[in-house]
C-alpha cells in the first residue's frame, strides 16, 4: 500500500493552508445554513426517540410487537446493527494506522466520532429492552442487601462488560488523536469563547518532542489493543446468539460471520459520511477519488467474506443434518419472513458487484447509492437472524409471528436521531478531520517529489 | 541572569533546518533543549537525546492488572453466590475469559493514556511559552527550538546570536 499512498493527497498544498481550511470548519463554520437543516431533521428524529422512550417507560414492552416466543426483535436487532457500523471507525482508525495505511489520515476522525455515537445508540436497546431499566445497574457486581451477584457464566452478563469497555476505549482514543488538533484550533481560535473551549479541552497540549513521543507511543499501543477489541466486543454479540440452543444461532460460523459483517455495513456508513461531509465542506483535496476507490474496495473485499459466511451458514444446517436446523433453514429460504433473507441477499451482494468496476468506486454518488443499499441489506439480514430463528423453535406449540408495532419503527428512527444529532454538534465543534497526521502526511509526501 | 527568563526561543521553517539547528546546539554544548513540532518529527528524539518512553511497560501492567482483576472478581462472585447450572462448573474459566479480556483492554488502554498525561505534565492550563509572540505557529506549520534558561551555557546574547547563526527565522527571550 506504500507506493500508493505516496501520493494519496494531492501535494500542490500548503502544510499552514490545510490546518488553516481544517480548524476554519469550527471556527468560521462554512455551511450554517445546510447545517442547520440537518440539525433540524436530526431533532425530529430525537424528538421522536424521546416520545417513543417515555410511552416505552410507561406502558412497557409490551408496546413493541415482541412475544413469546420473538421475544427478541427489533431491539436486538437494531442493537447488532448499530454496533457493527461502529466497528468499522475503529478498524479504519486503527488496523489502518498499524498498517501505515497513510490514507486513512483523511477518514479516521469522523469515522471515530461515528463509532462512539453509533455504539451509545446500540448500547441503549439492551437497556430499553430490559423492561425494567430503573433495574440495569444489577448488572454490575456491587455488594447488594439481597447478597446476590451478577451471573457471569451468561453471555448477557458479557455484553454489558464488552459494549461499556468498548465505549469507553472509543472514547479515550478518540481523543487522545484529537488533542493535537484540539491544540491547533486553540491557536487560531480568535473568539473569546472559542479560545477557552480549546484552551480547555487541549489541555495545555504544545506539541514538544518529548510529550510527542510519549504520545506516539501510547496512542500506537492503545490502537493495537482496539484492534483485537473489535474483533472480541462482536464476537461476544455473536455469543449471545451461537451460544442458546436455538437452531439457526447454535452455530461457530457465527463470531467471523457477525464480525465481518459488522466490518461490512460500517464501512458503508463510512462512505456515505465521507462522501457527504466532502460535498457538504468542499474538501474534495483531502477526501480524494483515490480514497473513495480504496473505501469501494475494502467494501467490496468485506462484502465477499460477508457473502461466504451466508454459504457456510447453509452449508453448516445442511451438514450438521439436524431436523430443527433443516427447518430453519427452509423457514429462512421460503418462510413467511423469506423476503428479509432474499432481501438482505439483493441489498447486500447485487448492487455490490458494480464496485469491480474503478468508475463505479470513484464516483461520489455511486458509491453512496451501493453504501446505502449494504446498510439496509444488513439490517435486513439481523432481522433475519433474529426473527427467523425464534419464530419457530422446537415446539410446534410455540410457533408464532413477529410484526413489528409503530412504536417498533419509531424508536428505530429516533435512534437515527440519537446518532445525527451529536454527530452534527461534533462536525460543527472539532476539526472532523486529524489535522497534524494531514501535516504530516503532506510533508513526507513533499519531502518525497524534492527530495 | 537566568532568573526572569524561561529561555530563548527560536523558530524554523522546516523541520530539517530544525533538525540541523539541534544538531549545532548539542555539539555547541546546550542540553537544556526542547523542539516545538506540529506533527511528530522523525528523529528529533535521537538528536535530542531523549530517553525511550516505557509506556509499554504501562500497558503490561495495567493489563495485567485488569485481567487479575476480572479472574478474581468473577471467581470470587461465584464462590460467594453458587449456582448450579446443569451442574457445570462454578469456576468456568472459559466463560469467564470474555470479561478477563475486556478488563485487560481497558485497563491498558486507560493506563497507558493517563501515564502517558501524567508523564506530559498534562492537563495544565499555561505554560511560558504561550507567552511567546510566535509560539501559536508551533501547531500550524511552524518549527520551534526552545533552549532552557538553566542550561550552563545559556546567555541572552551569545545563545541568541548562536539561534540566528544556525538558521532560525526569528529568535525570541521568552520570560518565565
Amino acid at each position: 500500500m506504500t507506493d500508493r499512498s505516496a501520493d494519496i493527497l494531492p501535494v500542490n498544498q500548503s502544510i499552514g493552508g490545510v490546518s488553516d481550511q481544517l480548524t476554519g470548519i469550527p471556527l468560521h463554520f462554512p455551511a450554517e445554513r445546510r447545517w442547520l437543516i440537518a440539525m433540524l431533521f436530526a431533532s425530529l428524529l430525537l424528538l421522536l426517540f424521546l416520545v417513543s422512550v417515555v410511552e416505552l417507560f410507561t406502558r412497557g414492552v409490551g408496546i413493541w410487537g415482541i412475544n413469546i416466543p420473538v421475544n427478541w426483535a427489533f431491539a436486538i436487532h437494531n442493537y447488532v446493527w448499530w454496533l457493527g457500523i461502529g466497528h468499522a471507525g475503529t478498524l479504519i482508525s486503527a488496523l489502518l494506522l498499524l498498517t501505515q495505511s497513510e490514507w486513512r489520515n483523511s477518514l479516521n476522525r469522523f469515522a471515530e466520532t461515528m463509532t462512539l455515537f453509533a455504539v451509545v445508540c446500540a448500547g441503549i436497546y439492551p437497556v430499553l429492552h430490559l423492561g425494567r431499566p430503573w433495574y440495569l445497574y444489577w448488572m454490575f457486581p456491587y455488594p447488594a442487601t439481597m447478597e446476590v451477584w451478577p451471573q457471569f457464566r451468561s453471555p448477557l452478563e458479557w455484553d454489558i462488560w464488552a459494549v461499556l469497555t468498548y465505549l469507553t476505549v472509543s472514547l479515550a482514543f478518540w481523543y487522545t488523536g484529537l488533542i493535537p488538533d484540539l491544540a491547533a484550533a486553540r491557536d487560531r481560535a480568535t473568539k473569546r469563547g472559542w479560545q477557552i473551549f480549546f484552551g480547555i479541552t487541549s489541555l495545555g497540549w504544545r506539541g514538544s518532542a518529548a510529550h510527542w513521543l510519549r504520545w506516539s507511543q501510547a496512542y500506537r499501543l492503545t490502537a493495537g489493543l482496539a484492534v483485537p477489541l473489535v474483533v472480541s466486543v462482536h464476537s461476544e454479540v455473536s455469543l449471545l446468539f451461537a451460544a442458546g440452543q436455538i437452531p439457526g444461532w447454535h452455530s461457530t460460523i457465527f463470531p467471523p460471520y457477525f464480525v465481518l459483517g459488522a466490518a461490512f455495513s460500517g464501512f458503508a456508513v463510512v462512505s456515505i459520511i465521507a462522501i457527504s461531509l466532502r460535498s457538504w465542506f468542499g474538501l474534495n483535496n483531502l477526501v480524494t477519488d483515490d480514497h473513495l476507490d480504496l473505501l469501494g474496495m475494502v467494501l467490496l473485499a468485506t462484502g465477499l467474506m460477508t457473502a461466504y459466511g451466508y454459504v457456510f451458514e447453509v452449508f453448516d444446517a445442511l451438514y450438521s443434518g439436524d431436523a430443527h436446523e433443516l427447518q430453519t433453514l427452509t423457514d429462512r429460504l421460503t418462510g413467511a419472513y423469506a423476503w428479509t433473507y432474499w432481501g438482505a441477499i439483493a441489498f447486500n451482494f447485487i448492487p455490490l458487484q458494480a464496485l469491480w468496476w474503478r468508475s463505479v468506486r470513484r464516483t461520489g454518488w455511486s458509491l453512496m447509492l451501493i453504501s446505502i443499499a449494504v446498510a439496509i441489506g444488513m439490517w435486513l439480514e439481523r432481522y433475519m437472524i433474529l426473527v427467523t430463528s425464534l419464530y419457530r423453535d422446537f415446539l410446534v406449540s410455540s410457533w408464532s409471528k413477529f410484526t413489528p408495532t409503530f412504536w417498533d419503527w419509531s424508536t428505530y428512527f429516533g435512534t437515527i436521531g440519537l446518532f445525527l444529532v451529536p454527530f452534527l454538534i461534533a462536525i460543527r465543534v472539532i476539526p472532523l478531520i486529524s489535522i497534524f497526521e494531514t501535516e504530516e502526511l503532506l510533508h513526507a509526501e513533499e519531502e518525497e517529489t524534492h527530495g | 541572569m537566568a532568573d526572569h527568563a524561561y529561555g530563548m526561543l527560536a523558530e524554523f521553517d522546516s523541520p530539517e533546518t530544525l533538525k540541523t539547528a539541534v544538531r549545532k546546539a548539542r555539539e555547541a554544548g546546550y542540553r537544556r533543549l526542547d523542539a516545538f513540532t506540529p506533527f511528530p518529527v522523525e528523529g528529533l528524539e535521537r538528536l535530542l537525546r531523549l530517553p525511550r518512553p516505557n509506556i509499554s511497560w504501562v500497558g503490561l501492567i495495567g493489563g495485567l492488572v485488569g485481567g487479575s482483576v476480572a479472574l478474581l472478581m468473577q471467581c470470587y462472585v461465584n464462590y460467594d453466590f453458587p449456582i448450579n447450572v446443569g451442574g457445570r462448573p462454578l469456576y468456568a474459566i472459559s466463560a469467564f475469559a470474555v470479561v478477563m479480556f475486556e478488563l485487560t483492554i481497558l485497563f491498558s488502554a486507560l493506563s497507558m493514556i493517563g501515564v502517558m498525561l501524567w508523564q506530559n505534565g498534562l492537563p495544565r492550563l499555561n505554560h511560558p511559552l504561550f507567552g511567546a509572540r510566535r509560539f501559536h505557529l508551533a501547531s500550524k506549520d511552524r518549527f520551534f527550538l526552545c533552549i532552557g534558561a538553566a542550561d550552563g551555557e545559556f546567555d541572552e546574547d551569545r545563545t541568541s546570536t548562536f539561534l540566528r547563526q544556525v538558521g532560525a527565522s526569528s529568535v525570541e527571550l521568552v520570560p518565565r
